[in-house]
C-alpha cells in the first residue's frame, strides 16, 4: 500500500506526530519492521519522544534526537538517520512543522532520491493559517522548496480536538477535495479520533477534564 | 468562523489583533515564540506592526511609546524575559498607560526550565517594578478564556490606566484546544484624549511622564492612582466556584492548575468526598471577599491550595481568609504538573478518617 518510506510532513499543529506514530503502530500489526524517526527540530513540546516507551513495547525501532527532552537545549538529528536508508521494512518519517520544520529533510535529499518515498501533508482545515485550501497548497509548496522533495498525497487530520465530532469531520471533506484538486495530489486517507476509526491521541493530557 | 483549533499561544495573538492591537513588539524565548511568529504573519495582513524588537527591554520600552500615542500595544515574553521587562513596566504604570503583556510562564529562578509553571505569581502580583504600582493581572484556564481574557484585558487596562497581564503557562501556551471566536466580546477603546499623538496646535499638549521631583506632587499622583485601585479592587474581581455549596474542603487554584483541580474534584464527588474549587481568574484584584465569605461558612473546614510553585498564594488565602480555616499546600514546580490522582490523595490526607 505504502513505500517503504513515508514522510510526513505539513503545518505546524496539524497532528502530525499523531499521525506518524499511528502508522507506525498499524504497519507493524503486519509484522514488519517498522522505524520511527523523529525530525522535529522546531518544537520541544509534544514531541515522538514522549511516546518512545508504548512505541518500543510494540517493536517499533525509534530514533530521536539525542538531547530531546534533555538539559542540552540543541535541535541537532542523530548520524543513525543515515543507517535507515539501508533497511528493510518501513521508515516513517516525523518531520518539523511548516517549511521550516521542513528544512531538515533537505539534507537527505540524495538518499530519498535513491529510494523509493511518499511524502504526506497532513492538513486540518480548523487550524486558521490553513484553514483556506489555497493557503493549504501555498505551504506545501513551501515545504517542497525547503525539503527539496516532492509530496506525493494528502492526509486529512481535519479536528478541533476532544470536541470533534461527525460533523466537523464530515465538514471538511469538501475542504480536502480542494486541497488534493489545486494540489493535484491523491487523498492517502481522513484520519479522525472519532470511535468508529479508533485513533490514539498520544499528546501528553494530564491537563484534560475528566468528569 | 466557528470552531477552530488553536495554541494558546496563537489564539491570544489573534484575540489581541481582533481586539484592535496593531502593534506587537517581541522579543523570542520559548514556550511563547508562536505568538511572535503569529503576529510577524498576520500583523501585515492587517496594515499593522509586529516588530521584533532588540531585547525584551527595547520591547517594553516600544510598547510605553506605543500606549503614550494612545494605540492599543502589546508584548510578551516568558519568565526569565518578563523580568527584564520589569523596569519598562514600573515607567508604564508610572505613565499611567494601558497595554498588555503576556507572560507564559516557565520553570525558575534564573534560566530554569522550558517546561510551565506559575513562579511568577509574586512577581506579577506584588513585584512588577519598583515602585507603589499594581497590574492588571488575569489566570486564564482554557484557551477560549485566553481569548475572552485578552479583550477584558484591553478594555479594563483602558478604563482605569492600568497596565493588564495574562499571566498563563506553558502548558495552555503549547496546547491546542476548541476556540470560537465569535464568542468574543470587542468594544470599542476608551476615549484617549490624555494620548500625545500631534495636535497641530489645536489643543493644550499632553506630556507623558512618570518623574516628579517635588515630593508634594508625586504623593498626590501616586494616591490619585491607589483611588483607581480601590476601583478596581471595587469593581474588577473575576472568579469561578466550582461545587463549593457544601464542600468540606475547598481547593484555591488558578489557570492550568486549576484545571487539573476540577478533574480532582470530579474524582473525590465520585467516592461522596466533598470537595469544591474556588479558582481566581484576576488574580489582582484578588477576589478576597468570595473567599473570606467561604471560611465563614460552618461547612467550610479546610483550604487547600494548589499551584506550579512552592506556595506564592498560599498567604493571600491566608489574608483573605482572616485566618478562620487552615489553609495547606500542594503543588509541583520546576515544570512538572500535578496529576488529578496526587490532589485526591493530599485531600483524603487532609480530610483524615473521613474520606
Amino acid at each position: 500500500m505504502f513505500k517503504n518510506f513515508i514522510i510526513i510532513t505539513g503545518h505546524y499543529g496539524s497532528g502530525k506526530t499523531n499521525i506518524a506514530v499511528n502508522l507506525a503502530m498499524t504497519l507493524r500489526q503486519s509484522n514488519k519492521n517498522v522505524t520511527i524517526v523523529d525530525m522535529d527540530i522546531v518544537n520541544p513540546y509534544f514531541r515522538m519522544a514522549d511516546s518512545k516507551i508504548l512505541l518500543e513495547r510494540m517493536g517499533i525501532k525509534c530514533i530521536i534526537p539525542e538531547f530531546a527532552n534533555t538539559n542540552v537545549d540543541m535541535p541537532a538529528l542523530p548520524a543513525e538517520i543515515y543507517s535507515t536508508f539501508n533497511q528493510d521494512g518501513y521508515v516513517i518519517y516525523d518531520v518539523g512543522g511548516d517549511d521550516n520544520g521542513a528544512t531538515a529533510l533537505s539534507v537527505y535529499k540524495e538518499y530519498f532520491d535513491k529510494c523509493e518515498y511518499d511524502m504526506f501533508c497532513v492538513c486540518n482545515m480548523y487550524r486558521p493559517l490553513t484553514a483556506d485550501p489555497l493557503d493549504a497548497v501555498a505551504l506545501l509548496r513551501d515545504i517542497e522548496k525547503k525539503s527539496r522533495l516532492k509530496c506525493t498525497g494528502i492526509i486529512n487530520n481535519s479536528n478541533i480536538g476532544v470536541e470533534t465530532d461527525e460533523k466537523i469531520l464530515f465538514n471538511s471533506f469538501e475542504y480536502i477535495s480542494e486541497v488534493c484538486r489545486i494540489s493535484g495530489l491523491p487523498l492517502i486517507f481522513h484520519s479522525t479520533n472519532l470511535n468508529f476509526f479508533k485513533m490514539q491521541n498520544v499528546t501528553k493530557n494530564i491537563w484534560r477534564l475528566k468528569n | 468562523m466557528g470552531k477552530v483549533l488553536m495554541k494558546g499561544n496563537e489564539a491570544v495573538a489573534e484575540a489581541g489583533i481582533r481586539c484592535g492591537c496593531r502593534h506587537y513588539f517581541g522579543y523570542p524565548i520559548t514556550p511563547q515564540n508562536e505568538i511572535s511568529a503569529y503576529m510577524a504573519k498576520n500583523m501585515p495582513k492587517v496594515g499593522g506592526l509586529c516588530l521584533q524588537a532588540e531585547s525584551e527591554i527595547a520591547a517594553i520600552n516600544m510598547v510605553l511609546g506605543a500606549a503614550a500615542s494612545g494605540v492599543r500595544a502589546m508584548t510578551s515574553s516568558s519568565s526569565p524575559g518578563i523580568s527584564l521587562k520589569s523596569e519598562g513596566l514600573s515607567y508604564i504604570a508610572g505613565c499611567d498607560l494601558p497595554c498588555l503583556v503576556v507572560n507564559v510562564q516557565r520553570g525558575g529562578p534564573g534560566l530554569g526550565g522550558i517546561q510551565a509553571a506559575q513562579s511568577d505569581y509574586y512577581q506579577a502580583t506584588k513585584a512588577m517594578g519598583h515602585g507603589d504600582l499594581r497590574l492588571l493581572v488575569y489566570s486564564p484556564s482554557t484557551i477560549q478564556e485566553i481569548v475572552t481574557l485578552t479583550s477584558k484585558s484591553f478594555d479594563t487596562s483602558e478604563k482605569y490606566r492600568v497596565p493588564a497581564m495574562i499571566l498563563t503557562d506553558g502548558v495552555i501556551g503549547q496546547m491546542m484546544e476548541a476556540v470560537d471566536f465569535d464568542e468574543m466580546v470587542i468594544s470599542t477603546p476608551a476615549d484617549k484624549s490624555w494620548a500625545s499623538c500631534g495636535h497641530g496646535d489645536q489643543r493644550k499638549k499632553n506630556i507623558i511622564n512618570s518623574l516628579y521631583i517635588e515630593p508634594e506632587k508625586l504623593e498626590a499622583v501616586v494616591v490619585a492612582r491607589f483611588k483607581r485601585y480601590a476601583e478596581i479592587e471595587k469593581n474588577e474581581v473575576m472568579f469561578e466556584e466550582y461545587m463549593t455549596d457544601d464542600a468540606e474542603l475547598i481547593i484555591v487554584s488558578y489557570g492550568i492548575t486549576a484545571r487539573i483541580c476540577k478533574s480532582a474534584v470530579n474524582l473525590a464527588r465520585k467516592q461522596n468526598v466533598k470537595v469544591g474549587l474556588f479558582r481566581p481568574i484576576s488574580l489582582w484584584p484578588y477576589p478576597s471577599d468570595a473567599l473570606l465569605n467561604l471560611a465563614k461558612k460552618d461547612i467550610t473546614k479546610h483550604f487547600l491550595v494548589s499551584e506550579l510553585n512552592m506556595g506564592q498564594m498560599v498567604d493571600d488565602v491566608k489574608v483573605s481568609t482572616h485566618c478562620l480555616k487552615p489553609v495547606s499546600f500542594y503543588g509541583r514546580t520546576g515544570g512538572m504538573l500535578p496529576a488529578p490522582e496526587e490532589i485526591l490523595a493530599e485531600i483524603k490526607k487532609i480530610l483524615g478518617g473521613k474520606a
